[in-house]
């Protein structure tokens, strides 16, 4: 498993598909991971909208534990 | 508190500090292992966004941008594994000593096409070791596997693609 032993098909693979380095990052990303940030904080879990689903249905089957909620909100 | 403390605490100012400090770093590994610097932008700010979910994991006593790097390395192998086949050949290939034009262009696709079908850890590896020349514990720290775990991907890598250049006029 020497490295040399790699070193022709380095060669071939090299002469195919050129190295990238040195490869600079040409702009600030910054914004573009704040958007991400944004858009992710923005939404809503599924967990969530799973929640609201049980807590209407609950309410619709058995409306006399409305105020009970709504007291412990 | 240090810096690394309050990013590991959720400190966002902390986390833009970090990123302003390593992304140029992040972004270098993954174009080398993805070879695309458009898809290596968006894997850089996919990679800063798990990064920043993966705050309260990170130890402050730990190298960021080693853990960065791997965050990262995993983020290039989805992409890889979803753009499997996409590999740009040099538009001035002549490795083969075929006089033909055409025929050496379709020995650099042959290999071009034999490389983008290896498995994605071992064409990262591969790409690292034998393209880019990275040394070896620089990527093993980026794969977050041992020298010899990098060794043992490249030559299982070397394996697979002599088998499959048997026959082309650039075969090793």
């Amino acid at each position: 498993m020497s490295e040399k032993h790699h070193d022709d098909i380095g060669r071939i693979l090299r002469n195919a598909l050129p190295p990238m380095a040195p490869a600079e990052l040409q702009r600030d990303l910054w914004p573009h991971l704040l958007r991400r940030l944004d858009e992710r904080t923005g939404s809503v879990p599924w967990f969530d909208w799973a929640l609201i689903a049980v807590v209407a249905l609950g309410a619709l089957i058995s409306p006399q534990m409305i105020p009970i909620l709504l007291y412990h909100l | 508190m240090e810096l690394l403390e309050r990013f590991a605490a959720g400190d966002v100012e902390a986390f833009e500090t970090l990123f302003r400090q390593y992304q140029g770093e992040v972004y270098g590994w993954i174009v080398r292992i993805v070879r695309n610097p458009a898809a290596a932008e968006d894997l850089t700010v996919e990679t800063f966004w798990r990064v920043y979910r993966a705050h309260a994991r990170f130890r402050p006593d730990g190298s960021f941008g080693a853990w960065a790097r791997r965050i990262a390395t995993n983020a290039a192998y989805d992409h890889l594994r979803r753009s499997r086949h996409e590999l740009q050949l040099r538009d001035d290939y002549a490795d083969s000593e075929h006089p033909d034009p055409a025929v050496r262009r379709e020995a650099g696709q042959r290999i071009a096409r034999a490389f983008g079908e290896l498995p994605v850890r071992l064409r990262a590896a591969a790409t690292l070791a034998l393209i880019e020349e990275e040394p070896y514990e620089r990527i093993a720290e980026g794969l977050g596997i041992s020298v010899g775990g990098v060794k043992s991907r490249v030559w299982r890598a070397v394996r697979l693609l002599r088998k499959s250049l048997k026959g082309v006029s650039v075969e090793p």
